[in-house]
């Protein structure tokens, strides 16, 4: 250790004027690497719900709350100040502006985290540090000293466990005491020159080294030759500072992680991935969203909730309405038409027989208004009626599903070992194996799918992944119908339909990959500790996710629906159906009422694909309808949140090239096969 | 005749490590990622074990209790020398 290099400077503490208005508005900044826990302590000071979860990259925004008088704020993990990416700029900033930093770290992990924590000490910054992970370091018998470890550092060490709340107490502390740290000699002389020139000392380091954002804000020279220099001189410390004050019982490494090896020996790997997926699959394709979606859907959204608001708004709007009652294997038995020009009010006797005989097991009731204000709010695509279906009876059971596995994944570390495993794979569509994440989520939920795209790196890789979640990826609802329609037609139809979206796959991927710019980043990612998942924060965590996306879900599908109903009001539904046609019997070889299936695959492309049953088609007209269909443009809520999430720009471009590629592809196989 | 090789030609790239291997880190690729590799702790001159190679490329290193995945295309530009 050479400590001659370093030395107790405290330029700005001499000007600091014990000020208790200042105090009172102190900007708390929780600094730290990724997965440490700065989110679980940022809960526990703040009452509020950030995410936390065991991956690296949780929090990719700044959350504030009031604590004590004080400003909190929750920042991105980074590995370091400086700019590489969105995170690092968001975090580097909210630093910048801080009066005091509280330093997390992972103890179990001090040689990563502390290279951040000397250069925050080196910037000036009043620090103080929260060794999190406390529980681990005991049950791993690793010794700390963090007496000699707080004399080095020159601030505050405060242990702590944040997921057990254990040693939380002490953050009042931490804040109060917080305080400029032992820094690097040479580098304050160095530092000198800027800070006589007005530059805060924080800048004055990020000047010094070579970050971008700094030096063009002062028009300085970057110079990153010394960047590294000083990046290795500080990784050196900290390599000294570690051999000082850690002492390990058992030999170093030798920690048991057996699961997360496992998953990652490409023997165990496998057969542990294919093990998840089927789980998952069984949770998601086939319990939620078949028995679960099927009883809220059809038995409440659409039996009793539709049902009842229907009839209600009929008794004042002229109605007709078609019921059918169907066996269990879905044949018609009974057929009634009632009509009711001037409302189902003024005709006690006819509503009474309605209502008995659309009460009968196994009754399906169309209500079709004329009025065309019953008919926007209250029709087959009725903003009220449609929109409570879809956001309450089909949507929410489906995201709570989601959210709980997401959880259940992300809380185990198991999601950076599977991006790890497929990353090879991945590289080949410009890609790397983070996008995995995304991809897996599209086959439940493209909706959905289109948000998680924000894990990735680069605007690149999340237009890549973006684009093949449209084109390709059939969601579960589709999934299912395209499962029976495909039944009993023998291997060969599902052989044509795995190998042409498969060939789209690599094809689409392929130009994407040539014709956006840039590269893909390569992949460099910290594993976290496999460990079984806490409950309540699974359950926490779905619980405010699912809150959070009803909310914001909610209002666009509205619009969406809005959008649609005045289509429908307006017969520019039928003038679609009409201008598709001839696409659809010449090129797709299909009959003319196949043109119904693309409109309402706008909405949601399982209608698309349910549209099918009612034609008659020959087995190689259904493969090349399922085909179209798949390919085909997805449903509403996503495009919704494929344009908030990518821009008016891309995703029209992408809605409109689903389109192209939909009867280009479906086209060409009909020619062929039909 | 291929172990003779390995053997005289101590000079490699980390793509080239095998699961267990000790691997001493001489040159990083250059460039931005240089900041981060060191940041994480991967820097020149600092010895780490190859816990696993996965076929295709990709390595997973592991310093103390940390372990860290690197991408076979980043694998394949950082030189390092076996014990
Ligand atoms: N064993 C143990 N686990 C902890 C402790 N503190 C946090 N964790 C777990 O560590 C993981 C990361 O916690 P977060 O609070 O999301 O970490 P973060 O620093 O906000 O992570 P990013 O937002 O990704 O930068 C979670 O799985 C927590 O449950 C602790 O003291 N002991
Ligand atoms: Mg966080």
């Amino acid at each position: 250790m050479k400590s001659d290099n370093i030395i107790n400077i405290n330029p700005r503490l001499s000007n600091v004027v014990t000020d208790i208005n200042h105090f009172r508005n102190e900007k708390v900044v929780l600094v730290g690497n990724p997965n440490v826990g700065k989110s679980c302590v940022f809960n526990y000071l703040s009452g509020k719900y950030v995410d936390v979860s065991n991956y690296p990259g949780t929090t990719v925004s700044i959350t504030r709350c009031n604590y004590n008088g004080k400003k909190i704020y929750d920042t991105p993990g980074i590995y370091g100040v400086s700019s590489f990416n969105e995170e690092e700029k968001v975090a580097r900033d909210i630093i910048l502006e801080s009066d005091v930093v509280i330093n997390v770290v992972n103890a179990l992990h001090l040689e990563r985290d502390l290279f951040l924590t000397l250069q925050l000490i080196d910037m000036g910054k009043k620090v103080s540090l929260i060794l999190n992970f406390a529980d681990e370091i005991k049950k791993r018998k690793i010794k700390i000293d963090t007496k000699k470890l707080s004399d080095l550092l020159g601030i505050d060490v405060y242990e702590t466990a944040a997921v057990d709340k254990v040693g939380l107490d002490q953050i009042d502390n931490a804040i109060e005491n917080a305080r400029v740290g032992n820094q690097q000699l040479d580098l304050h002389f160095l530092m000198q020159q800027y800070i006589d020139e007005g530059i805060p000392q924080a800048e004055a380091l990020l000047i010094l080294e070579g970050d971008e954002f700094t030096t063009s804000k002062y028009n300085k020279p970057i110079n990153k030759d010394d960047r590294e220099k000083i990046y290795i001189t500080r990784r050196n410390r900290v390599n000294e500072i570690i051999d000082i004050v850690e002492h390990e019982d058992s030999r170093k490494g030798e920690i048991s992680n057996l699961l997360g090896r496992m998953s990652l020996n490409p023997i165990t790997g496998i057969p542990i991935l294919f093990f998840i997926l089927t789980l998952v699959y069984f949770f998601i394709g086939d319990f939620i969203s078949q028995r679960v979606v099927d009883f809220t859907e059809n038995t409440v959204g659409v039996g009793i909730v539709e049902y009842n608001v229907k009839s209600f708004v009929s008794n004042f709007a002229s109605s007709i309405i078609d019921v059918e009652i169907l066996d269990k294997n879905g044949n018609l038995v009974d057929k009634k038409i009632y009509n009711f020009p001037d409302g189902m009010r003024v005709n006690p006797e006819l509503k009474s027989d309605f209502e008995k005989f659309s009460s009968q097991p196994g009754a399906l009731t169309k209500f079709h208004f004329s009025n065309p204000i019953a008919k926007l709010f209250f029709g087959e695509f009725g903003v009220i009626t449609m929109t409570t279906t879809y956001l309450f009876f089909l949507l929410l059971p489906l995201v709570i599903g989601f959210y709980f596995v997401m959880a259940l994944l992300e809380d185990s570390g198991y999601l950076p070992r599977l991006a790890t495993m497929l990353d090879r794979t991945f590289n080949k569509i410009g890609l790397n194996g983070k996008a995995v994440i995304p991809i897996i989520l599209g086959f439940g939920c493209i909706t959905m799918a289109n948000i998680t795209t924000r894990l990735l790196d680069s605007e690149r890789e999340k237009s890549i992944a973006t684009a093949i979640l449209q084109f390709v990826i059939p969601c579960s609802a589709q999934l299912a119908v395209i499962t029976v329609l495909l039944s009993g037609a023998g291997v060969g139809p599902l052989l044509i339909f795995i190998g042409v979206i498969g060939s789209v796959l690599i094809i689409l991927s392929t130009v994407l990959n040539k014709l956006i710019p840039g590269q893909s980043s390569p992949l460099l990612i910290d594993l976290p500790i496999m460990r079984i998942p806490k409950l309540t924060n699974v359950f926490k965590k779905m619980a405010y996710r699912t809150y959070g996306f009803m909310k914001e879900a909610g209002f666009w599908f509205f619009v969406g629906a809005l959008a649609v109903g005045l289509m429908d009001i307006t017969g520019l539904l039928l003038v679609w159906q009409d201008i598709l046609a001839p696409l659809t019997t010449h090129w797709l070889k299909l009959p003319k009422e196949a043109a119904n299936a693309f409109v309402m695959g706008m909405v949601r492309r399982d209608f698309g694909a349910a549209g099918l049953f009612t034609l008659d088609l020959s087995i190689m007209q259904i493969t090349v309808a399922i085909i179209t269909i798949t390919l085909f443009t997805p449903c509403i809520a996503s495009f919704v949140v494929m344009l908030k999430e990518r821009g008016w720009k891309e995703g029209i471009t992408i809605w409109l090239g689903t389109w192209v590629t939909a009867f280009f592809i479906g086209g060409l196989v009909a020619q062929f096969i039909v | 005749m291929k172990t003779a090789n390995i053997k005289t030609m101590n000079n490699i790239t980390l793509d080239k490590a095998r699961k267990g291997n000790l691997i001493t880190i001489v040159n990083l690729p250059g460039g931005e990622i240089n900041a981060q590799l060191i940041r994480i702790g991967i820097s020149e001159g600092e010895t780490l074990l190859c816990l696993q190679r996965l076929p295709g490329g990709t390595i997973i290193l592991q310093k103390n209790r940390q372990e860290i995945a690197v991408g076979y295309d980043l694998a394949k530009k950082i030189k390092i020398i076996l014990p």
